[in-house]
C-alpha cells in the first residue's frame, strides 16, 4: 500500500497542517462512462478536500455526478484520470484486496435504502462489518448491541430490520456504518425515504452524536431541508464542482 | 450444528439461508425430492438385479460353467455329462459338481399348480445347500424328500411344514424340512431343493441334464487356466462375480429395464435442478443487492462466493440426506407390507445420488456465484 503525500496532492495545500486536516482530498478528478458517441463525462477534473470534524454536503441535481463522486472519493469507482487520498493514503494505487480491506476499516457507508438483511436481526445487520472483519459472532453482536443503543435502538435488537418505521432502519444503518469505529462516514441520499422531521432529526442525530474531531462525514443529497446541518456544501451541476457554500449560512434553497 | 465452531462469515451465510424458510424450504424439497426419485428408481433397479442373480449368490460357487448361450441363471441350457468330467481333469480344478436348476408345476392338495423352481444338488455333496430353518438336511436323501425355501413365496404353496405331500409331474413329494435363503428370487415362485439324481427323475429331460457345474478352483491363480480349458471345450466358465455381472447387464440392455431407469433417473434430476436452480437463482436475486452493499462495505468477492457455496453445499447436503432417509423409509415400509418387494439401497447407487446432487449444486451455484461477481458496489449507489 502506497502512502502519498496528502499535502502535494492538496487543492489548498498549506503545509502538514492540511495533510493532518483533510481526511479526504480529491484532485483533478475525471470519470467518464460508456463508449464512442454514447460517451458522458460525469466528472471533470475536480478537485476538493473534505476535513475531520466536518459534515460535508455534495449537492446538486439529478447527473450531476455527485453519486459518481461519492463512488470515486469511497474506494469503490476507480477514476479515468486524478488522485484520491484517504487518510493520507491513495486509495486508487491500493491493490483490490487492500482496498476492500481499507474500505472495511476506514469507511462506513450508509446507503439511501439501507440495505438490510431482512432475514436477520437488527443487531446482526449492525454486526455485518465486524463480522466481515472476521471478528468472532458473539463478540460482533455484543459490540452491535452497543451501538444499538448508541442510536436508540437497544430495545430493537431481535427484530428483523422489516418490522422497524423507516427512521428506525435509518438509525440501524448509521450504527452499521460506525459499528466499526471508521474516520470517514459516507451517505447516500440519507433522507431520501424519510419524512422531513424525521430526516431532520436523522441528520441532527448524525451531526451531534456521530461526528467528532476525528471522523469527517460526506452526504450526497438534494434534500434541501437538512442543508443546515451542514459545515460545507459543495454545489456540482454536469460534473464539475460549481461552489462550495457555508452550510451553517443557508436554511435551504 | 453447533454455532460456535461456525466462522461468522458462514455463521451468517447459514442464518441468511433458513431465515428465509419458505425459499429453505423450496430448495430443500427440490433436493430432497431429486435425491429420493433418483435413489428410488436405482434401488429398485438394483433390488431387480440382484433377484435376477439370486440362485447365483444363494448357491455359492467359486466358479459356474454353463452352455455359451446362457444368459441369465434362469435361462439354462443343459449340458451332457462328459462335461462334468472334462472339467475335473482340468489341472486346479479342486472339485466340479452338477447343479439342476429348473421349473417344475406343484400339483398342491386342494387340486391347483403352482409353478415352483427346483434346484437339484449333487447327491454326493449337497454342494450349494440352503440353510436349514427345520429338519436336516441329511433328510433331503429320504424318499421323495424335498426343501422348501421360507422366503416371500413360501405362502404361495401354501406354507406346507414338514410331513406335506404334494405332486410333481404325477411323482410324489414330501417336504422333509424347511430352509431359508440369503435372496429370494426375482420371479416371484416358491423353490423347493431336492438332489441332482431326484430331479431329473421327476422333471422331464431333453438328451442332457446339468443345467450347470460348479467349480471349486485350488487357487485364485488357478481361475485363468480353467477358463481357458472350459472355452477349449465349447463351454463358458465364470466367476460368480462375472455370472452375476453378466446377468445384471442382460437385465439392463436386453430388457428395456436398464433405459427405463435411466430415463426416470434423468427426468428426476432435471426436476431436482429446475426447482433447485430456480429457487436459489431467486434466492440470490433477491438478496443481490444486499451482496452488492456487502461488497461496498469491503467484503471480498472469494468471501461472497464462499458464503454461497456454503448455502448450496448446506441445502444440497441436509436434502440428500433427508432424501436417504425417505427413500429407506418407504423401501422399509413396503417390505413391511411386501416381503418380496425388490429395492436395496447400494453405496454406488448412493455415490450417483450424490453426484447428481453436487451436479445440481454446481449449476445453480455457478448461476447465483456469476450473478455475484458481477454486481458492481457502485451498482448499490446508483439504484
Amino acid at each position: 500500500m502506497r502512502a502519498a503525500s496528502a499535502v502535494e496532492n492538496t487543492p489548498d495545500a498549506g503545509g502538514p497542517a492540511a495533510a493532518v486536516r483533510n481526511a479526504i482530498v480529491a484532485s483533478d478528478v475525471d470519470k467518464s462512462f460508456g463508449e464512442g458517441e454514447a460517451r458522458t463525462r460525469a466528472l471533470k477534473g475536480v478537485s476538493f478536500e473534505a476535513r475531520y470534524g466536518e459534515m460535508l454536503y455534495i449537492v446538486g441535481p439529478s447527473g450531476s455526478g455527485k453519486t459518481t463522486m461519492l463512488s470515486v472519493i469511497s474506494g469503490i469507482l476507480r477514476p479515468d484520470a486524478g488522485s484520491v487520498l484517504v487518510k493520507a493514503q491513495s486509495i486508487w494505487s491500493m491493490t483490490a484486496d487492500e482496498l476492500c480491506e481499507f474500505r472495511l476499516r476506514t469507511i462506513g457507508f450508509v446507503f439511501q435504502d439501507y440495505h438490510l438483511f431482512p432475514r436477520l436481526t437488527t443487531a446482526e445487520n449492525v454486526a455485518i462489518p465486524l463480522i466481515l472483519q472476521k471478528r468472532p459472532w458473539d463478540e460482533a453482536i455484543a459490540e452491535a448491541l452497543r451501538y444499538l443503543k448508541v442510536v436508540g435502538l437497544e430495545g430493537r435488537a431481535h427484530l428483523p430490520p422489516v418490522k422497524l418505521s423507516g427512521g428506525e432502519q435509518q438509525r440501524v444503518a448509521i450504527a452499521r456504518a460506525i459499528v466499526s469505529q471508521p474516520d470517514i462516514l459516507i451517505f447516500d441520499e440519507p433522507t431520501a425515504s424519510l419524512d422531513g422531521d424525521t430526516g431532520r432529526s436523522i441528520v441532527q442525530f448524525v451531526r451531534n452524536e456521530v461526528l467528532n474531531d476525528k471522523r469527517c462525514i460526506v452526504i450526497v443529497t438534494h434534500d434541501a431541508r437538512i442543508y443546515e446541518y451542514a459545515h460545507r456544501i459543495l454545489r456540482m451541476e454536469d460534473g464539475q464542482l460549481k461552489g462550495v457554500q457555508d452550510g451553517e449560512s443557508i436554511s435551504g434553497d | 450444528m453447533k454455532f460456535s465452531s461456525l466462522s461468522g462469515q458462514t455463521r451468517l451465510a447459514y442464518k441468511l439461508l433458513i431465515n428465509d424458510r419458505a425459499k429453505f424450504a423450496a430448495l430443500l424439497l427440490g433436493i430432497t425430492f431429486a435425491v429420493f426419485l433418483i435413489l428410488m428408481m436405482m434401488s429398485m433397479f438394483a433390488g431387480v438385479l440382484q433377484r435376477s442373480s439370486s440362485a447365483v449368490i444363494n448357491v455359492g460357487a467359486r466358479m459356474w460353467v454353463m452352455d455359451p448361450a446362457v444368459t441369465t441363471p434362469s435361462s439354462s441350457i443343459p449340458m451332457p455329462d462328459y462335461v462334468q468330467d472334462a472339467v475335473r481333469s482340468i489341472p486346479g480344478v479342486r472339485y466340479a459338481v452338477p447343479l439342476y436348476s429348473g421349473a417344475g408345476l406343484v400339483k398342491l392338495k386342494d387340486g391347483t399348480f403352482q409353478p415352483s423352481t427346483i434346484i437339484g444338488l449333487d447327491d454326493t455333496s449337497l454342494f450349494g445347500r440352503p440353510k436349514m430353518v427345520e429338519g436336516k438336511i441329511e433328510d433331503i436323501y429320504a424318499e421323495n424328500g424335498f426343501i422348501v425355501v421360507m422366503d416371500a413365496d413360501y405362502g404361495k404353496l401354501q406354507s406346507p411344514p414338514i410331513g406335506t405331500e404334494f405332486e410333481i409331474n404325477n411323482n410324489r413329494a414330501v417336504i422333509v424340512g424347511t430352509a431359508k435363503v440369503t435372496i429370494s428370487g426375482l420371479f416371484g415362485i416358491p423353490t423347493l431343493y431336492t438332489t441332482y439324481s431326484r430331479a431329473i427323475q421327476y422333471l422331464p429331460q431333453a438328451q442332457f441334464t446339468a443345467s450347470y457345474i460348479l467349480v471349486e478352483p485350488n487357487s485364485a491363480q488357478d481361475v485363468a487356466r480353467i477358463k481357458d480349458e472350459v472355452k477349449r471345450l465349447g463351454y463358458l466358465a465364470l466367476t460368480e462375480d462375472e455370472f452375476i455381472q453378466q446377468t445384471a447387464d442382460w437385465y439392463e440392455f436386453h430388457t428395456g429395464l436398464g433405459m427405463n431407469i435411466l430415463i426416470m433417473t434423468l427426468v428426476s434430476f432435471v426436476v431436482g435442478l429446475s426447482i433447485s436452480g430456480q429457487t436459489f437463482y431467486t434466492f440470490i436475486l433477491e438478496n443481490l443487492e444486499r451482496f452488492g452493499a456487502l461488497k461496498a462495505i469491503g467484503a471480498r468477492s472469494r468471501e461472497l462466493v464462499g458464503m454461497i457455496l456454503f448455502q448450496s453445499t448446506f441445502t444440497a447436503l441436509t436434502g440428500y440426506g433427508l432424501g436417504i432417509g425417505l427413500c429407506a423409509g418407504i423401501i422399509a415400509l413396503a417390505k413391511a407390507r411386501l416381503p418380496d418387494y425388490a429395492a436395496i439401497m447400494t453405496f454406488p447407487s448412493l455415490g450417483m445420488a450424490l453426484g447428481m446432487v453436487v451436479v445440481i449444486v454446481a449449476i445453480s451455484s455457478y448461476i447465483g456465484v456469476r450473478r455475484v461477481l458481477r454486481i458492481e458496489p457502485f451498482d448499490i449507489f446508483r439504484s
